[in-house]
Order: structure tokens, then sequence, then C-alpha cells
């Protein structure tokens, strides 16, 4: 089955770039404004966009995607908001999505549902936080049946051993985790990330992508050095916690996407 | 005869319950401390330095005391108390914390986190840190910081940080949150002393394992005293570490009957509760499939009781295949029964058990009186109530008042 995501990868292959992976919480700040703010990321530059299924307990997650979190809760957004939102984005944009989200909500509303439903709408991938890879095996079969690529985390405490195994069941793309920790702004990024990627670039053909922690420009640059894409999720998401007057966020997140994603053009 | 348990399989299943539900930066800190635990187990050295800190340390055995008044007062089945509000720092959960601790330093990690609600488990964790000499860091609530103001200043004198919570619904599950959050960027010097038996695996089956003491000892007391097993089991299920650990030794004989009573807190009906079985269904919480108590979308929802150690919208998942099973039989009582049961005991017998406690004698004092008079039943007195004192006056204010 064609993928959004592995067409995206095999065209920033074919021209030599490195890719640009925006996060956003669905519906915050409210559920309508969620489409026009990937209209205007990716015009701005976004290759990919992960989509975040708000929870009430992300326990992965640093405080402004907390916030963020709740703020789109507080909205009444569900996993079938999420989805809803996706289809809106469908009908003006083929950029890949990346649903980013805990197990929970999912298995509330029904693994198998979820994935024909998100297959319908225009998903491309899932990235569950809190499903490694020994719980993950039934709900990456019933993802690719959909054809949805199920996204596999990859630590810097993983040893290499493990590292092999989640890279041979790895679908899609392998985001590397590039610090301890939760999500969240970093003064700078993790000073062994080259080494890490070189061990998993050993094991996997798959295009690797770096998050957390990811705030500048610079350190944009410094990954993608070594990275085939980076993510970056709470430097955006900020914008959106600050932001007085709603229609202006589509301009204030083009501006902030296109100076991180910046140094990506210039090579 | 079948030991009829649920005992988890080698990635911590229980029946359809448990697993390891959690961001990949912890799963090798899991393994670790699963392969850790298992060897420290087989470890006649660990055993026997466990058992010495229990003994010399902690005050055990804690007795199994008659409660002769109690037993009048219910006219039903002989009832007998397993003291573990005497174990040291006021409840079971020293039990845990000594294991954990011990566990901690064979690691080689030199920094312990905790999450706590009433602030019990908080204690007994940076007590057992400041024997050990490790570095401690308590998370709780920034609502129970406030409403256990005592406690906290306890933990400091013991050498603890205690971090208020402030995200979510700032109560227990937050702190267990958070905790988490410092575990994910720490891992590498720092153990997370879960204070119960949910979580990730190998959380429930190592709790269950540090607290099955309180049911070994009173399987003996019992036989001691009246030359036959008891009849029935009563504790309270928060997490489920205080039952589990009475429960676990007499799961193989099916003639003793066993019940876990949650928190009714306002009534099941009024969704102002914490009784995961009866308003609450399976799903993915805090590291493991477990019963939780959340809407329709899979949002965790506020769970509400009188007493903070029972307010938990999860609830380890040896329990839910229990309780499945049928093993064990599961019911809830309110807020305002358990304030009766806390003055029943505190009256009659002179003991002020905590009021998470105060829910397991509240229950007894619906089945025990139907119970027949040479039968014997055990309660689980899982803390002391010095801590709840200020909650039951509050409490029994406003009842004054609202006459």
């Amino acid at each position: 089955m064609k993928n959004r995501i592995d067409e995206r990868f095999a065209r920033l292959a074919r021209e030599g770039r490195k890719g640009f992976i925006a996060y956003l919480t669905a519906g915050d700040p409210s559920p309508a404004a969620t489409a026009p703010l990937v209209d205007a990321i990716e015009a701005a530059g976004a290759d990919i966009v992960e989509l975040g299924v708000p929870f009430s307990d992300p326990l992965a997650d640093g405080v402004v995607n907390q916030r963020s979190a709740e703020r789109a809760l507080r909205r009444g957004v569900n996993l079938a908001t999420v989805l809803e939102i996706v289809r809106r984005i469908r009908t003006r944009s083929e950029i890949p999505i990346v649903l980013f989200t805990y197990l929970n909500p999912v298995v509330a509303y029904g693994f198998e549902r979820f994935a024909a439903h998100a297959q319908r709408a225009g998903v491309d991938g899932v990235l569950a936080l809190d499903l490694p890879l020994e719980e993950a095996g039934r709900y990456r079969r019933i993802l690719d049946a959909r054809g949805i690529r199920s996204i596999a985390l990859i630590a810097p405490t993983t040893p290499p051993e493990r590292v092999r195994r989640i890279a041979r069941h790895a679908r899609g793309f392998i985001y590397y985790v590039s610090r301890t920790g939760v999500t969240g702004e970093q003064r700078q990024i993790a000073f062994d990330l080259a080494r890490h990627v070189r061990t998993i670039r050993q094991v996997t053909t798959l295009p690797i992508a770096v998050g957390f922690g990811i705030s500048t420009p610079a350190h944009v640059k410094e990954a993608s050095r070594i990275a085939d894409a980076v993510v970056v999720g709470s430097a955006i998401v900020k914008e959106i916690e600050r932001c007085r007057r709603p229609a202006a966020l589509p301009a204030i997140l083009g501006r902030r996407v296109r100076q991180l994603s910046a140094p990506l053009r210039s090579r | 005869m079948k030991k009829r348990t649920c005992s988890p399989d080698r990635r911590g299943y229980f029946g359809a319950y448990g697993g390891r539900f959690v961001p990949e930066t912890l799963v090798p800190a899991l393994q670790q401390l699963q392969r850790e635990f298992t060897r420290a187990r087989g470890d006649p050295r660990f055993r026997a330095e466990l058992r010495a800190m229990l003994r010399d340390y902690a005050g055990r055995p804690t007795p199994l005391t008659f409660a002769p008044r109690l037993t009048e007062a219910f006219g039903g089945a002989r009832v007998y108390l397993k003291r573990e509000d005497l174990a040291f720092t006021g409840a079971h959960k020293i039990n845990n914390c000594l294991g954990q601790g011990l566990l901690a330093k064979r690691m080689g990690k030199r920094r312990v986190i905790a999450e706590t609600g009433a602030g019990q488990h908080g204690v007994a964790t940076a007590t057992v840190a400041a024997r050990l000499g490790l570095q401690c860091r308590v998370y709780m609530g920034e609502e129970d910081t406030r409403r256990q103001a005592l406690n906290v200043f306890r933990m400091e004198l013991l050498g603890a940080t205690v971090v208020p919570v402030t995200s979510g619904s700032r109560t227990l599950k937050d702190a267990i949150d958070e905790a988490m959050r410092d575990w994910v960027t720490n891992v590498r010097n720092t153990h997370f002393v879960l204070g119960t038996v949910a979580g990730p695996h190998p959380y429930p089956l190592m709790v269950r394992e540090f607290q099955r003491v309180i049911g070994r000892e009173t399987r003996r007391q019992v036989l001691n005293s009246e030359g036959r097993l008891p009849d029935c089991l009563i504790a309270c299920v928060g997490g489920g570490s205080n039952a589990i650990g009475l429960f676990y030794d007499f799961l193989g004989d099916p003639a003793v009957r066993m019940y876990g009573v949650e928190a009714g807190g306002l009534g099941v009906r009024s969704g102002r509760h914490a009784a995961r079985f009866s308003g609450g269904r399976p799903g993915v919480f805090q590291g493991s499939m477990s019963y939780v108590i959340q809407d329709s979308d899979g949002q965790i929802r506020t769970t509400h009781s009188i007493s903070a150690g029972l307010d938990y919208a999860g609830v380890g998942p040896e329990h839910s295949c229990l309780y499945e099973s049928g093993r064990v039989r599961y019911d809830s009582v309110t807020d305002r029964e358990a304030l009766e049961g806390f003055l029943l005991l505190s009256s009659l017998e002179g003991i002020s058990p905590a009021l998470e406690t105060a829910h397991a004698i509240a229950y007894a004092a619906r089945i025990v009186p139907r119970m027949k008079k040479n039968q014997i039943v055990v309660i689980n007195i899982s803390g002391r109530g010095d801590k709840d004192v200020e909650i039951v006056r509050s409490a029994l204010r406003r009842r004054t008042g609202a006459r």
C-alpha cells in the first residue's frame, strides 16, 4: 500500500534534503484552528506533521505539551475530533500525518475501529508513546493491514541488541528520542547524538528522525547533519500558548517554522 | 489442589492484565529491575539482610490481635486484626520500601524517588532513604501537600525533598505522572520506589513479594491461636498492596473467602468515588492494563475518597485478574460508612485506624454479623489513623453542623 510518509522520505532522499517534522496538539487552541495551522506550517516548509492526541496523563511530556493537551481537552477534543481534523486537512493537503498518542484513548475507541477510521481519514502513521516493542505486536499488525505505519521509538538508554530488535519491526521511520527525558525545550542537544544515530544506521535502512528537546535553528542544523529528519514540538506549541490573538496564529507559526527549518534549505 | 492464583507470566501479565506500557526510555531500566529483583530473591544474603531489617528496624512480625469487643458488637465471627499499624512509620508501606531500598543500593542507584498521596508511602520511602544513605525526592499533589502539611514536614525532617505537583488534577495520579517524568529524565542514577502493586512489570509482582510477609505471618499466627485457617479475609484496596500482601498466601485455600474494599466516596452512582470494579473498565494507565476509572474517550477521570490513599483511578493488575476469576470479591463502602468504621474501631478496641483501613472495618460491619460464631475473620489494619485525625474532626464537625 502506498503511504505518504514513505513517499515523502523517498522524495527527500532524491532531492538530497533533510525533513522537518512539526508537532502540534490536535485541537489546541480549538478544533477548528488546527487545519489552518497545518496549512501554514506546510507552506512554511514542514514535510510531515505530527498531531498530538490529547490525554489526561501525558507522562512522557513536559509542561508545554501537558498544558497544550489540557487546553484541547477543555475544548472537548477526543479521538473522533482528531480524526475529523485529519479529514479536514485532507480536503486540501497531502502532507504526511502521524498521530502522536498515548495508548488508552485508542484502546477506548477500539483499536481496529480506530485503524479503519484513521485509514479512511488519511492518517499515515501512528506513534504510541507508551507502547514499547514487547506490547506493540498485535497493534502493529492491525495498522499494517490498513497501510498505516506504526512508528517505533528508540531512546538513548536502549541497548544495542534491543535497537536491532526494534529496528527489525519498525515501519515508516525510526524516531530517535534525542535525550533521556520528557518532551520540551533544551538549551543544547545531547552530545552523544551522533554516536547513537550511527548505531541505529548500522541495523536499518529506514529513515531516522530525531526529536525531543530540539528547539532552535542551531539544534535543527546540528541534528540534521546525522538524521534524515528533525522533529520540533514544544518550541512550536509554546507559540500557541503565548498567542492572544487566534487569528494571527497561522502567520506566527508559519514564521516560526520557516525560521526553525531554515537550516534545512540552505544546504 | 490447583493454586488459584494469577501469577504473572514472563511479560508481567496476570491473565489479561498487567504488562509494561511505558516510554521506550524506561524499558531498559524495568528490565534491569526485573533481573536484579529475580537475582536478589534467590540470594540468601539479600534475603537475610531484608529479614533482619524487617525485624530489627521495622518491628516485624506485627501482632495478630484478637478483637473481643468488636467481635461482640458484630455478634458473628471471631474478629482478628493484623496490626500493620504497628509496623515502623505506621503502615504496611515500610515492608515494600525496605525491599526496594535495598534493591536500589544493590543496583548502585544513589537516588530514589517516590509518589505519595496522604504521605504514608512518602514517609516510609524517606525513612528508608535516610537509613540507607540514599538521596530522596517525593512527589505529592499540591492539594495533598496542603491537607497533609505535617507529613510534608516529617519527610523534610528525614532529609527528603518534597515536590508539590501542580499538573492535572494535583492528586496522587498526577504525582505518579510526575515521578515517572523524573524517572524518564534521571533513570541512569535513580530508582523509582513505587508504593503499590500497580504500574509496569515488574512492580506489581515485586511489591507483592515484598508485602507477602503480611499474609505469611497471619497464616502462622492464626494457626497458632486457632489451630485452623480463617474463613474470611478483609482488606481495603487502593492500588492494592496491603490487600494482596494479606491475600496472596491464602489464594490456594478455597475455603478462605476474601474481600477487597474500595472507596465508594459519595456513592458509586454519584460519580464521585474510586470504585474501579463497579465504576471503571479495563484500560491502559500508568504502565499497565487494568481496571481504571475513565470517561468514554479513555481520559482518566478524577476520583474522590475521604481517604487519600484510596483516592486513585487505577488498581493493581493482579486485582483485576482476581476480580474476573471471582477468587476475591470486591465491593465498596462510602466516605460516611468509613467514618463510622473509624469511630467503631477507636471506641471498641482503642485502635484508631487510617481512613483507608476504616473502609475494611466498615465492610466488616456489613458482613461479619451474618457469619457464624465459630467462624474466624481477619481484617488487615493496614495503617494507623494519627495522620487522619484532622480530617475526621472536620468531617464530624460538618456532620454535627448539618444536623
